[in-house]
């Protein structure tokens, strides 16, 4: 079980095309990996309509956690785009 | 041949085909016991499959922002916590159709309590649990049909979910029950350049296959129409497209009066569409959707690169930038209070700037700053001004900002009246028909059962216009209209002839207006405004309007 804590980048949070980006990314990792707010029940990153219901904003910080397999290489690539502003990237 | 029908004619000339019927949104049926959990969660599980596997089908044969929209859609059907939710409540023992909605709505409450954009996905997620629960039903599908063929669309209305789904390849008309022609259904046939007929309670009948001849511009559906009937629509379609090919460039009446054409432009993604557009500018620069979905302002810096945009895409041409319309059926967070009784009656447009000062003060830095690295005419107007008052502290402001041309939109029916007064501070006016319309008639421009006293028609509302305008041309400041009014070449002929100077509109709208005014002088566009004013009711100014210049 690996955590790690992340600010949202996107310049809008994490809605729209920032949320659905992030929750691609996720489903395609081999770890299982759940985003949330520290210390709140957190929810599963592959699920498109959990992390939309986060309601998450820009500068926020989340907390991701993975476990099982390549559970870090997963979470250094999830936090790097959540990092990022997707908003940008055309 | 059989009756015809008769409604409102919205959109451009005429097209025939095979009724295709939207389905209607399935009812849930009563709760049933269930006898086989396992089988009833594979069901479930089938039938969230199916709306996915349906949505990426029909990504795939349209394009742009249609197509990220379905995909968008596909990936919330596809979610894998939703379909366990669901199918959990199967094994449970939850019939499959209240399991799906079940689990739709626990998500829908989650994204409604998050608010703002997020509230605005519900539509989606109730479109998609209707999706799912007709296909677990075996019922047709809601939303836009697909039989594979071009059809002709009749639906009870439209809304804007539904039109990002239609693909303007197949679909060869719209007919709508309810509705009006500012609904949305009228303003979507203007900009896809489809025929349509919107108000047409008899369109309740058509039933999906039989053959009907639309045509637009007249607001009449003939069933089963002759091979002949069809022949000749097309032929006067060919003509009128002609007669549109001739007429190129700025507006003009047959006698050489000016009036100026320009585009309405309220989103990004329009801007190449309407630079390209033969229009000697913008006549209706929204800027709300700048502001947006967000918690907080943008900043200068934000708005400026945005309206640099916009002024280089119209380069040597005019724009007519109107501020922040906030408030209303637009509520923001930081502009916008969320406890008003009426907010279309509450602080909206100009009213929000007397209470955040900063908000306005930010945007004119922004207009001003992205206007001197440009050669287009830019010119500032004020949305929802009701007192000469607000709109001098308006134009003080404005030109503070080193902006030479300050302007009120007429929406408010006091400013109508008062535009003699407003000239003494304004250097030019616009007026929004469909709010002067919903605030004349006291009539929610919302409702579509309304849809009679929001009729740009509507002789009141054109006397209001009769009035602003004359106060405007004594004063010797233009004055345009940017509703929808603008779009209707016969009504544009009107408007003209009551005095107003430019139309602003849909791009794709401009052409026939153009070839209208080419082939009218001012003198005959100042007696259809007589006519117009003289008449019983809208339906009776358009019929008479209409009739006089009919084969022009």
């Amino acid at each position: 079980m690996h955590s790690i804590q992340v600010t949202v980048g996107s310049e809008s949070g994490l809605h729209a095309r920032p949320a659905s980006l992030f929750v691609q990314a996720a489903a395609r990792q081999p770890a299982k990996v759940t985003i949330g707010r520290p210390g709140q029940a957190p929810v599963d990153a592959r699920s498109l309509l959990s992390v939309l219901a986060l309601a998450a904003g820009s500068g926020e910080t989340l907390e991701l956690t993975a476990s099982g397999d390549r559970a870090q290489d997963s979470l250094k690539a999830l936090a790097a785009l959540l990092a990022s502003d997707l908003d940008a990237a055309a | 041949m059989s009756d015809l029908i008769r409604g409102i004619g919205v959109g451009t000339g005429s097209a025939a085909g095979p009724v295709a019927r939207m389905a209607p949104v399935p009812t849930l049926p009563a709760p049933r016991a269930v006898a086989d959990p396992a089988a009833e969660a594979a069901a479930v599980r089938a039938a969230l499959g199916a709306v996915v596997t349906g949505l990426h089908e029909r990504a795939a044969r349209v394009s742009g922002t249609g197509s990220e929209v379905l995909a968008a859609q596909a990936m919330m059907a596809a979610d894998p916590v939703l379909a366990d939710r669901a199918a959990a409540l199967a094994e449970q023992g939850t019939d499959g159709a209240h399991a799906l909605a079940t689990a739709f709505d626990g998500f829908r409450a989650a994204l409604v309590a998050a608010g703002g954009y997020f509230a605005e996905r519900a539509a989606d997620l109730d479109d998609l649990r209707d999706r799912a629960v007709a296909y677990l039903l075996g019922l047709p599908l809601p939303g836009p049909p697909d039989p594979g063929h071009p059809y002709v669309l009749v639906a009870d209305d439209l809304a804007p979910a539904d039109t990002a789904l239609l693909d303007p390849e197949r679909v060869l008309a719209l007919v709508t029950v309810r509705g009006g022609p500012t609904s949305h259904t009228a303003i979507l046939a203007k900009a896809l350049g489809l025929p349509a007929v919107v108000g047409c309670t008899a369109a309740a009948e058509l039933e999906d296959g039989r053959q009907v001849l639309v045509h637009g511009a007249d607001g009449v559906i003939e069933p089963d129409p002759s091979p002949e009937a069809v022949e000749r629509a097309a032929e006067r379609d060919r003509r009128c497209r002609e007669l549109l090919a001739r007429f190129q460039g700025p507006g003009r009446t047959a006698d050489g009066h000016p009036v100026s054409l320009l585009v309405n432009l309220g989103a990004p993604h329009e801007l190449a569409g309407a630079a390209a557009a033969d229009a000697e500018g913008v006549g209706l620069f929204r800027t709300e959707f700048l502001f947006l979905d967000r918690t907080e302002a943008p900043g200068r810096a934000e708005q400026a690169a945005a309206y640099r945009q916009v002024f280089s895409a119209f380069a040597g041409r005019r724009v007519v930038v109107r501020t922040l319309d906030a408030g209303a059926d637009k509520p923001l967070p930081f502009a916008t209070s969320a406890d008003e009784e009426n907010p279309a009656l509450g602080v909206r447009g100009l009213r929000t700037a007397a209470r955040d000062p900063q908000l306005l003060e930010s945007q004119l830095a922004a207009i001003a700053e992205a206007a001197r690295d440009s050669t287009a005419q830019v010119w500032v107007m004020a949305p929802m001004v009701s007192v000469p008052r607000e709109a001098a502290a308006f134009a003080s402001r404005v030109r503070a900002h080193g902006l030479p041309v300050a302007g009120a939109m007429i929406e408010v029916p006091a400013a109508a009246l008062r535009t003699d007064r407003l000239a003494e501070v304004c250097d030019f006016f616009s007026i929004g028909t469909n709010d002067l319309a919903q605030y004349t008639f006291a009539a929610d421009r919302t409702l579509g059962s309304l849809a009679e006293l929001l009729d740009p028609w509507q002789p009141a509302l054109l006397a209001l216009v009769a009035t602003a305008a004359a106060s405007a041309a004594e004063h010797g400041r233009p004055i345009g209209v940017c509703g929808e009014a603008a779009a209707d070449p016969a009504l544009a002929l009107v408007l003209v002839g009551l005095g107003i100077t430019s139309l602003s509109a849909a791009p794709a709208s401009l052409p026939e207006v153009r070839a209208a005014l080419a082939t009218h002088t001012l003198t005959e566009c100042r007696e259809l405004a007589e006519l117009a004013l003289l008449a019983d009711d809208a339906d009776d100014a358009r019929r008479k309007v209409r009739s006089s210049t009919a084969g022009r």
